[in-house]
């Protein structure tokens, strides 16, 4: 009985599932703008195209200030509406991971700073695993997004044991850089750089994977740290 | 929604309070009817002492009827009749020798709308230490003194405690109120909607000072504003009615974890307003 009059009238909420609606929709088109940010970076390094580099610098003044007014609506949705259990949950999880995209957009910014300071000096090798390592990173942070306005709990859970691949791969160009500077120490400069880029693409995924943690937050309220099996 | 009624109550493992509070109030497969009505069916419930437990639920899920059987209220309801056990301390309230003036001196109650005594603000709280018995005035002056201050009405009234009770504002009224109940110096307070009839500044006045009572009593409320159960308890209860209108204790948990992550899907969709 009470069922039916539960489906056939409006959720009394509907005030509060319209924020909650359109702030997942701000937080997509966020996630959205730092995927573009952090391929669009790696890309203008790898055709050193300054311009390009210039132009992922200016827009995450942009990405800060979508961070910020997330931020807010999540405060007046908070204080409006008391929301409580899941849609508490779901609203602190928002506001988490808005930030992590705010620093994930800082990580753009700066390999397109680092792209900036080698002005006319060439790459120190054609790149060929950091493209790979964005293009991995900015997969993975769609399909976590994705995942966290499904709550989709299995793709949450699975997306952290892929940072492994990242990691090897970080771990390669790694590898391969300090070879460059033992064979030739004028090139410390030059290798340098691309070790930052690399490890900023590193940090990348390491920061999906606590959207994956909110993500399962958010849709059962256990808080745990997912750890990928190769731990270093 | 699928309206099927599970029994057991499901309860988190993380119950850290428990451990460390003991049970002042626990009932066992209580129900309670009116006539053949059942109204309340298998309640199985800890309450600790010197804690808040706050009973939420939707309109007619047994919540006060639950409240009044912890102070066998619903004896003055000629129908109605008890199964199960409460036990005050360990002892059964409804046991046969049981005096039922002391268990209602030893829980006392607050009702949603005060209503002082047309009496002084004086002659309300002495009333039921006079009532067992106390003549000596000095003995009730400071019964009546330390009632009212641990109310926290003290201040506000002590030039004027010969004035009638019915001439105090509507927060003030609930806390003389209060002041009556402790001057008889309960163990449990049991309190129903204590603060619905009153202003937001009253209201709150009236959930710190229950925060104070909690030093020494064991208070149970009853409410209808998630908000207020969310802020004052330590232990919340929620209840629903099954498909036979009888009510049922469907959750109990501490309060943290009913309104940050409620197990039962029903509590889940009650305290975020989804129904109710």
């Amino acid at each position: 009985m009470e069922n039916e009059i539960q489906e056939t009238q409006p959720s009394v909420r509907r005030t509060l599932e319209i924020e909650i609606q359109e702030l997942r929709d701000d937080l997509l088109y966020l996630g959205s703008m730092v995927e573009k940010q952090i391929l669009g970076a790696v890309d203008s390094l790898k055709q050193r195209d300054l311009v390009s580099s210039q132009k992922i610098i200016d827009t995450d003044f942009e990405i800060n200030r979508n961070r910020y007014a997330i931020e807010e609506k999540v405060m007046i949705a908070i204080a409006t509406q008391q929301p409580m259990a899941h849609d508490l949950r779901l609203l602190a999880s928002i506001l988490e991971i808005s930030g992590e995209l705010e620093r994930m957009g800082d990580y753009a910014k700066g390999i397109a700073t680092i792209s900036l300071r080698m002005k006319d000096e060439p790459l120190l090798k054609p790149l060929i695993d950091i493209p790979v390592m964005a293009q991995k990173g900015a997969d993975m942070l769609h399909r976590a997004l994705t995942a966290f306005i499904n709550e989709d709990i299995e793709v949450a859970r699975a997306i952290p044991e892929e940072d492994d691949v990242v990691d090897s791969l970080y771990a390669q160009v790694y590898r391969e850089l300090t070879a460059f500077i033992m064979q030739d120490p004028t090139t410390i400069k030059r290798a340098n750089w691309l070790l930052w880029v690399a490890h900023n693409l590193e940090r990348v995924s390491d920061r999906v994977t606590n959207i994956c943690e909110r993500t399962i937050f958010s849709a059962t309220g256990e808080m745990r740290e997912t750890v990928s099996k190769n731990l270093g | 929604m699928e309206m099927n009624m599970n029994i057991e109550v499901k309860q988190n493992k993380d119950f850290t309070v428990n451990e460390m509070a003991e049970i002042k109030v626990r009932t066992s497969q209580l129900s309670v009817y009116y006539g053949k009505f059942r109204a309340l069916t298998d309640i199985n419930m800890e309450i600790h002492d010197r804690k808040i437990t706050a009973i939420i639920g939707p309109s007619g899920c047994g919540k006060s009827t639950l409240l009044r059987s912890f102070n066998r209220m619903n004896d003055l309801t000629p129908s109605a009749h008890v199964e199960g056990k409460i036990e005050l301390d360990g002892e059964d309230i409804y046991g046969k020798n049981v005096d039922v003036v002391d268990i209602r001196r030893r829980i006392g109650m607050v009702f949603q709308r005060p209503n002082p005594f047309p009496k002084s603000i004086y002659d309300n709280v002495a009333y039921g230490p006079r009532l067992y018995g106390i003549r000596q005035r000095n003995h009730l002056d400071g019964i009546v003194e330390s009632s009212l201050k641990q109310s926290a009405l003290w201040d506000e009234v002590k030039d004027k405690l010969h004035q009638s009770g019915m001439s105090l504002s509507g927060g003030q009224q609930q806390r003389l109120c209060i002041a009556r109940a402790l001057a008889v110096q309960p163990e449990v307070i049991l309190m129903d909607e204590p603060a619905s009839a009153l202003d937001p500044i009253s209201t709150l006045r009236i959930e710190e000072l229950m925060h104070d009572l909690a030093k020494s009593y064991t208070i149970i409320i009853v409410t209808h504003n998630m908000q207020q159960a969310a802020r004052v308890s330590d232990f919340t209860a929620m209840m629903m009615i099954d498909e036979t209108r009888s009510g049922r204790m469907i959750e109990y948990n501490t309060t943290n974890i009913i309104f940050t992550r409620p197990q039962d899907k029903r509590t889940e969709d009650y305290v975020t307003g989804r129904f109710g």
